[in-house]
């Protein structure tokens, strides 16, 4: 018998409660950034501490989890998150997004659509999406509490005048049901129209930072821009080279030193869920 | 006249801790009047200025503002929302330090435009349009528009501190020693483009210096401070031509006649 024992999920049932208070209100006050007593996890702080508290927090016994960073499930990242909960909680671990109920995620929303009852957790580096322009928490405090979002504009005018559009590929600045600006997490802007009135959770957990945000399930989360520069998505000019799917986010892959490269899924299981179907079919 | 004062200051005090930063203060100002404060240092000018403003929370008094509508708000009790919105829309602080007042990392351009976006200008080539407007008023090159103010001069980065300050088109501008740190020829050119913009846009303004020729070409009116008191006040030709203080008699003195 191992001498080591964890209580469910890792963490004390004290903490997951303090965690879950934190996450009850952050739900309340949807986009808010809620503080909350972060604990050390037995991982560094940049496998995404955060994500992993919160999905301790929510996860039971009967979940299905899936772990995904940059849209893939086989990253070493994925892949020990997903062990340390099959370990410390015992459940059952998927890579497809439609069996999962709780996806805990770095960088990427999968391409498959989300439904209810679904929990999406995201690990998020930096949860202040003011702090490029005002370095001080005590001013972006007041700043969120009186919705004086002046300067999330100041910095797409400054994409603009420099590049001649809006830049900002990622973590791209978002308002949650008209009164909180919040930061995305970095997934790139081509995942953020699938926020908003997304049928199921999501969850931001941020553990250096020690902050929790939600976004309920079908709220509005409406991508900030101008009248004249309006928000656009990354657009690709041809499908995956693998399964041909369109209208998904691709990664370049370069294929050797001559320059051969290829665009591909980002979203690997959804990228082989469609190979197998035409497999299935032909 | 009929009109009332813009500001109406009562008995405003400041203390820290048991230092006196300022006390006793009382005055009005007049829509269109350029009132300049002077005395030397540590008699208390930028506390008096940073109370007005509301920058500071002074201890006592009161200071009473004509909004736009006519009304009259008392600005010690105003709640900090309203307090913020009338900072960077009727109101414009320009600070001795350039660096005080501008974004640094961002561009010219981008610090005119600041309070447009921030009172909910959401075009941006409406916003570009009104930033090179107001860049060519204060003199800056047009093509200087997405350079950031540390490629600038001193001089430039005051007049870039000026217009990011009057692009909302405030009523009433306090300024802390506007022209203090820059070279004589660059503060004439400064003293000058202030006297215009001033007249031509019939500002309110509070100006602190110790610098009496600044108070004599800008301000109508002027108010002498030592050890945090008001010791004299009146019509700036007669307070420079006829101090009846014997502080303010050595303060004139002191300075070379032209
Ligand atoms: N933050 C502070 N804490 C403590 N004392 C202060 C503070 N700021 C100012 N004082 C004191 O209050 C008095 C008035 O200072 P203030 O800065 O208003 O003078 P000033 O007239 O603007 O001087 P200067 O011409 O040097 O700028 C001085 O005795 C100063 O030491
Ligand atoms: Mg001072």
């Amino acid at each position: 018998m191992n001498a080591v024992t964890y209580n469910f999920a890792y963490l004390d049932e004290q903490t997951k409660r303090m965690i879950r208070r934190a996450i009850l209100k952050a739900i309340a006050i949807p986009g808010y950034q809620v503080p909350f007593a972060a604990r050390e996890m037995p991982m560094p702080y940049g496998w995404g501490t955060g994500g992993v508290q919160v999905t301790a927090a929510v996860i039971g016994p009967k979940d299905v989890l899936k772990v995904i960073d940059q849209g893939t499930d086989d990253t070493t990242n994925a892949v020990s998150i997903r062990a340390f909960f099959r370990k410390v909680a015992g459940v059952a671990t998927t890579t497809h997004t439609a069996e999962a109920t709780v996806i805990q995620t770095r960088h990427r929303i999968p391409e498959h659509p989300l439904k209810e009852g679904q929990i999406l957790v995201y690990q998020v580096p930096i949860p202040e999406p003011l702090r490029f322009l005002e370095p001080r928490e005590t001013e972006t405090r007041v700043m969120h509490g009186l919705e004086d979002y002046g300067l999330m504009h100041v910095k797409l005018y400054e994409d603009i005048a420099h590049h001649g559009r809006i830049a900002t590929a990622y973590a791209y600045p978002v308002k949650i049901a008209g009164r909180y600006v919040m930061d995305p997490s970095p997934i790139p802007k081509f995942d953020n129209p699938k926020m908003t009135m997304s049928p199921a959770l999501q969850l931001f957990g941020a553990g250096r930072e020690k902050r929790i945000y939600a976004v309920p399930p079908y709220t509005d989360v409406k991508s900030l821009d101008f009248e004249d520069h309006p928000f656009e998505v990354q657009t690709f000019s041809e499908p995956c080279a693998l399964c041909g799917a369109r209208n998904v986010y691709l990664d370049e892959v370069v294929l050797d030193d001559r320059g051969g490269r290829m665009f591909v899924c980002s979203d690997t299981d959804n990228c082989e869920s469609r190979r197998d179907e035409t497999g299935a079919q032909s | 006249m009929t009109e009332a004062p813009i500001l109406e200051v009562r008995d405003l005090a400041k203390h820290y801790g048991a230092r006196l930063g300022c006390t006793d203060i009382s005055f009005d100002l007049w829509p269109g009047e350029v009132l300049a404060v002077v005395g030397e240092s540590g008699s208390g000018k930028t506390t008096l200025l940073n109370c007005l403003s509301t920058r500071l929370t002074a201890d006592s008094g009161s200071v009473v503002y004509a909004m736009r509508d006519g009304s009259r708000r008392d600005l010690t009790t105003m709640m900090e929302a309203e307090r913020r919105f009338l900072m960077r829309t009727d109101w414009g602080f320009v600070h001795q330090n350039p660096a005080d007042g501008l974004r640094m990392g961002v561009s010219a351009g981008a610090n005119v435009g600041e309070r447009l976006m921030a009172i909910g200008d959401r075009h941006y080539g409406r916003i570009r349009d009104t930033a090179l407007d107001w860049l060519s008023r204060v003199e800056i090159a047009a093509d200087r528009i997405d350079d950031g103010p540390r490629a600038f001069s001193g001089g430039m980065r005051q007049r870039l501190q000026i217009a990011r300050n009057l692009v909302t088109a405030p009523r009433l501008v306090f300024m802390d020693e506007p022209t203090g740190g820059l070279d004589v020829s660059v503060q004439a050119r400064l003293l000058d483009l202030m006297r215009s913009l001033v007249r031509d846009l019939g500002l309110s303004v509070i100006i602190v210096t110790h610098d009496l020729a600044v108070a004599r070409l800008l301000s109508h009116r002027m108010m002498v401070m030592k050890d945090g008191r008001v010791i004299e006040e009146g019509l700036t030709d007669r307070v420079l031509d006829d101090p009846r203080e014997p502080y303010t008699q050595l303060l004139v003195s002191s300075i070379p006649q032209a």
